[in-house]
């Protein structure tokens, strides 16, 4: 089975090509060819998996793609526990989330484009995930990227939309480049940029003292300023401080482009790459690009938490939560944490694209963003509502729910090798269970607090209003929400189950060893030989964290449910504290300052050097060059004409010489070679 | 001589008794059967090629880089059996247009087949000689079976004038060339190219004029200039199939009788032979790109082309102390086969509705043969050397290994010229796609030529989307060359 892997991605790819041609003509059919692709990829993904799970050996093909003297440079594909359970999770919560997207996206008027660009986003990422080296990832690194830019902007009327997906492209582009040069890095040190033997090389260098660089007063060991250098593409895609402001603008994207790119897979992307090349950051010295990797993960997991709560758009405070979520993987990871980072990814991918669908619903029936004009939507939406509850209650990390156990999973890690990060971890998931408690009361309990007739969209396109529809969660409307169709509820219900259920692999005892089977199946080999063994599940440690998640839901029942506290108190006495949360700590704003405006203060800066400075002695060139002109033009009509004539008479006497050299007379050919014959032996002679 | 040796041979075997049996059965076969004699043709290079494939298994069996029979004026080793390939696709492909193309404009439509397998045999020789008499004797075989192909339309003035020049061009700097060799075995004692390498002692006069001397009967067969002129005005006369057959079969086999000649015949540290072919790849590659600029005649243009394509080959030997330049040589050569032979199958396509190779005259034939037009484009863009096909992997090789050989100079040409090549490869495509066409309607293309252009275009593309069986066996062929 692991031999077909590579249909994995192809089948989304001829999907993309099918509708990027075909797309018009098919029309309302559209959806069907990405969904079949997509079906097709679940199949194959879901039997690799399954083989992988069963104790399959893994599986790497490779092919030749350039052989430069020794070096050959492969592409190919690799089949391991890793890569398949990915494909397995991206293909089946893509694929729900097409479906889910035939009724949302239904009436816009470019619909097929929207299902091609899903689909090449999915064989990217496909692609990504199965490769057997730096550079086909890459390449799937980059499609994801391309088309995370092309559906943040979907709706490419609107300013807002071309904004965010500027600068989502420009943020994670900072990130690509250092990445793109820490590649090339490895490739310098160890001639092959093949997971494989990269990491083969890095696991033997790490016996011996490595090679250091001089930044500064600070010397770096070579390989771990090389892991760095790699991390910086995780850090940009993965919405990781300092480059996560595109993450939160990126939701200008249609909502199941938010759940399927910037919840579940692409964001992922980069805490997926820091576990396919965990070798590299381990076996730095003292595992120190690990270190760097759990402080990231660490600040940015508290940092989006913190913003989260201040926030008021559904779709903003999600993503923030996506950041936070992020943040945890990546201090898992870094923490030692293999498995534990890797299976809240997993776990994280199924309950935040619920969560976002069903907000795209929440959305789509009472055409606002805004928590605080919603309320009282669990009488109206129940499927909606139940679906919601369930993928709040598993990013709370609720027993028995999926978050539940791969939180704890990270906490605990955090605890046996970092305190420090888990007292800091430990506060992020108390302030998640509150924003996210927060949202819910605000959204479903209460009373509607909608407009009765909301203003028409200011942004309305004309091709939408051309076409006489309306796109999705904006336009017409009800005075009463109504709950939506089955096509976005039954994915709804699907991902709720399986939001209560993923987490169950991460159970004690259900692995042949006595331990949790996402343990036995998703390790890391370099941990034995350094004698590191993953600490054993501990029910005080993971009461503690259930009450931490209770706690947060409590306080924010006792302030946004119940009332006893009211918010308007709250926001008193923590002071200047709401406005810093409330303005995204102002990271927005500096950015906005120092390098938007900079860039353009530099740009305008350049400019009037170029006006005044350069045009002032151009134009003065021009002034000497004029008067020169004009003395010259006496010279030019006579001698340089003159010369001119003389060059064209040249050559045509020239083309008359060689004529002869080509006029179909085989003796002349003959006497040509006779005497380019004697030409190379006399050069020979004379210069060899 | 020893008669288990013949076994190596059996390629050369297969094909010669089948040119043999092909002229019998000729003499038999009723003129509306004829079609059957190309079919057969068609048919015995699959042997042929299969038998090279399992020689090379068996080489790999014996663990040895190559046998050498026949007292060493045989050599069979990857990169012969390559070659060997390279020629047997040419054969087959222009087999398979020629049913096309001759009946009814030829009634001796089997000797046309046998002189091409004969050519076949010969480039099967070419590509494993490593004695100078064998060598010549086999350019010599070659030579003789596509003078006559190339006039064989006796009625046609052109057909005539192309096989006089041909042969009368070829006689001359063949005799250049039998003259240089005769000065090396004159400075050597032997014929042998094993031989000679070591015994040529220090480079003086006379290994210089030797050298000279035999570049002349090469340059002739890869058209190198100064030894190309016969090219433009033979590729216009001949039967367009011919002209396909010799862009590439000849070309690809004089390469590799170059490689093997210099490489192991001419000791680099006696003889600075890769600066030689520096100068003259440089001067190559900038004469043909600049005569193809003006050409009208879709033919001639493509003659033009192809001395520059011996250009950018010859950097290869240019370039020859990096690993790259085989690779390169080898890998360019295959992805020629299929690119040129495409261009020229297509030529025939327009050419039969019309009787005109003039470009316009293909105007607008992307409305009337919207298949055969992007198959054009296909072919057009590779011989430009753009991404993703055959053509771009082989220039990207050669490029490399002219900049790793620190011929800077010299891939800041051909990239130069690589760019002025843009110009007339896309003035077809202008034609094609831009003009309308003088007579509208669709244009019927033959069985044999559509399969023959199939095989073309998929050659191009597969082997730059998927080149690792090329890679590898390229890799196998170097390192078994070089040691």
């Amino acid at each position: 089975m692991a031999r077909l892997a590579w249909l994995i991605p192809l089948f989304p790819l001829v999907s993309y090509g099918v509708l990027a041609f075909r797309g018009r003509s098919l029309g309302e059919r559209a959806p069907y060819v990405a969904i079949g692709a997509m079906a097709l990829s679940a199949l194959v993904a879901w039997a690799v998996f399954l083989e992988q799970a069963l104790g399959a050996e893994p599986f790497v093909w490779r092919a030749a793609w350039a052989v430069g003297g020794e070096r050959v440079i492969t592409v190919g594909y690799t089949v391991d526990p890793l890569s398949s359970i990915t494909v397995a999770m991206i293909t089946l919560v893509g694929g729900l989330i097409f479906v889910y997207s035939v009724g949302y996206m239904h009436g816009d008027p470019y619909y097929a484009r929207f299902f091609a660009f899903l689909s090449l986003f999915c064989a990217g990422m496909l692609t990504m995930v199965l490769a057997n080296s730096f550079l086909l990832m890459l390449i799937g690194w980059e499609v994801i990227g391309l088309c995370s830019y092309l559906l943040i902007g979907f709706y490419f009327r609107r300013r807002s939309a071309n904004m965010a997906q500027m600068k989502a492209f420009l943020t994670t582009r900072v990130g690509d480049t250092l990445m793109l040069i820490g590649i090339m890095a490895l490739f310098w040190q160890f001639g092959t940029v093949d997971y494989h033997a990269v990491f083969e090389s890095v696991r033997k260098g790490a016996k011996e003292a490595s090679a250091v660089v001089r930044l500064g007063p600070w010397e770096v060991p070579v390989v771990t300023l090389t892991a760095l250098l790699v991390f910086g593409g995780p850090i940009g895609k993965s919405g990781q401080f300092p480059l996560h402001v595109w993450l939160p603008d990126a939701m200008e994207g249609p909502t199941p482009v938010s759940a399927l790119i910037h919840a579940a897979t692409l964001v992922a992307a980069g805490v997926y790459l820091v576990g396919r090349a965990y070798p590299l950051f381990f076996f730095t010295p003292h595992h120190e690009a690990l270190v760097w990797v759990a402080w990231v993960g660490t600040l940015t997991a508290v940092m989006a938490a913190l913003i989260a709560v201040a926030q008021d758009d559904i779709k903003r405070i999600l993503a923030y939560s996506t950041i936070s979520q992020l943040g945890f993987m990546m201090a898992g990871l870094g923490v030692l944490g293999y498995t534990a980072g890797l299976f809240h990814l997993l776990t994280h991918a199924f309950f935040k694209a619920l969560l976002f669908l069903a907000a795209g619903s929440v959305i789509h029936a009472v055409h606002t963003n805004n928590i605080k004009e919603m309320g009282g939507l669990w009488r109206c939406m129940p499927v909606t509502f139940w679906t919601f509850l369930a993928g709040f209650l598993a990013l709370a990390g609720v027993f028995p729910f999926a978050g539940f156990w791969s939180k704890d999973e990270i906490l605990l890690e955090a605890y046996h090798h970092n305190p420090a990060v888990y007292v800091l971890l430990t506060a992020a998931a108390f302030l998640t269970a509150l924003y996210m408690s927060r949202l819910v009361a605000y959204a479903f309990f209460g009373r509607y607090r909608g407009p009765e007739h909301p203003e028409p969209d200011p942004w309305l396109p004309e091709d939408y209003e051309r076409a006489g529809l309306h796109p999705p969660g904006h336009g017409h409307h009800h005075r009463q929400p109504h709950e939506s169709p089955p096509v976005m509820t039954v994915p709804l219900v699907v991902l709720a189950f399986f939001a209560l259920v993923v987490g169950f692999v991460g159970v004690p005892g259900t692995g042949p060893d006595g331990g949790s089977w996402i343990h036995h199946f998703l390790k890391f080999e370099g941990f034995e030989e350094a004698g590191i063994h993953a600490p054993s599940f501990s029910w005080p440690l993971a009461l503690r964290s259930l009450a931490v998640a209770l706690a947060g839901i409590g306080v924010a029942w006792v302030v946004y449910g119940l009332r006893w506290v009211r918010s308007e108190q709250v926001r008193a006495w923590i002071g200047p504290l709401y406005p810093f949360l409330r303005h995204r700590m102002y990271i927005d704003t500096v950015y906005g300052w120092v390098f938007v405006r900079g860039g353009l203060a530099l740009a305008t800066g350049l400019r009037w050097f170029d006006v005044h400075v350069v045009d002032g002695l151009v134009n003065l060139v021009g002034w000497v060059t004029v008067l020169l002109s004009r003395l010259h033009r006496l010279f030019d009509t006579y001698v340089v004409d003159g010369l001119v004539n003389l060059v064209g008479w040249a050559t045509r006497g020239l083309g008359s010489l060689l004529r002869p050299l080509q006029t179909g007379r085989a003796y002349n050919y003959i006497l040509v070679a006779a005497a380019g014959v004697a030409v190379l032996v006399l050069v020979s002679l004379w210069r060899l | 001589m020893n008669w288990a040796d013949l076994r190596w041979l059996v390629p050369e075997l297969v094909l010669s008794a089948a040119a043999v049996l092909l002229l019998v059965a000729d003499l038999f076969t009723p003129a509306e059967r004829k079609r059957w004699l190309g079919w057969f043709a068609v048919a015995s290079v699959v042997p042929a090629a299969a038998s090279a494939v399992i020689l090379l298994g068996d080489l790999q069996a014996l663990r040895s880089p190559g046998v050498r029979i026949f007292s060493d004026t045989y050599t069979l080793d990857a990169f012969a059996v390559y070659f060997k390939l390279v020629a047997l696709g040419a054969v087959a492909l222009v087999s398979l247009v020629s049913l096309e193309y001759f009946p009814g404009r030829t009634p001796h439509l089997g000797e046309v087949f046998a002189l091409l397998l004969f050519a076949g045999v010969g480039l099967l020789l070419m590509a494993s000689a490593s004695d100078l008499i064998l060598l010549l004797l086999s350019i010599e075989f070659v030579s003789l079976s596509s003078y006559l192909l190339a006039g064989f339309l006796k009625r046609d003035p052109k057909s005539n004038e192309a096989g006089v020049k041909y042969f009368l061009y070829g006689a001359a700097t063949t005799g250049v060339m039998a003259y240089g060799f005769s000065l090396l075995y004159g400075l050597t004692g032997s014929t042998s190219l094993y031989d000679i390498g070591p015994r040529l002692g220090q480079a003086g006069p006379a290994v210089y004029l030797a050298v000279g001397m035999a570049l002349a009967g090469f340059g002739f067969k890869v058209s190198m200039v100064p030894f190309h002129q016969w090219t433009p005005d033979v590729y216009e006369g001949a039967p367009t199939p011919i002209t396909a057959f010799l862009s590439v079969g000849p070309k690809a086999a004089g390469f590799a009788a170059l490689v093997r000649t210099l490489s192991v015949g001419i000791p680099l540290e006696q003889v600075n032979w890769p600066l030689l072919l520096a100068a003259l790849s440089a001067l190559t590659m900038t004469v043909g790109n600049l005569l193809a600029l003006v050409q009208r005649n879709l033919k001639r243009m493509l003659a033009y082309s192809s001395i520059a394509h011996a250009g950018y080959v010859l950097m290869a030997l240019a370039a020859w102390r990096s690993p790259w330049a085989l690779q390169g040589l080898l890998y360019y050569l295959l992805a020629y086969l299929f690119m040129n032979l495409g261009a020229f199958f297509v030529a025939m396509v327009a050419a039969d509705a019309t009787g005109s190779d003039e470009i316009p005259d293909h105007a607008g034939l992307s409305q009337r043969a919207p298949w055969v037009a992007a198959a054009m484009a296909v072919f057009m863009l590779s011989l430009t050397g753009i991404p993703p096909t055959a053509g771009f992997f082989g220039k990207f090789y050669l490029f490399a290994a002219a900049v790793d050989a620190g011929l800077l100079w010299l891939a800041a040409l051909a990239v130069a010229n690589s760019v002025v090549s843009l110009y007339y490869y896309v003035g077809v495509l202008r034609a094609l796609y831009l003009m309308p066409p003088a007579t509208p309607g669709p244009l019927p293309v033959p069985a044999g030529l559509r399969a023959g252009l199939l095989v073309a275009l998929v050659g191009t593309l597969a082997a730059g989307l998927y080149p690792q069986p090329v890679v590898l066996f390229v890799e196998t062929a170097r390192r078994l060359l070089t040691g």
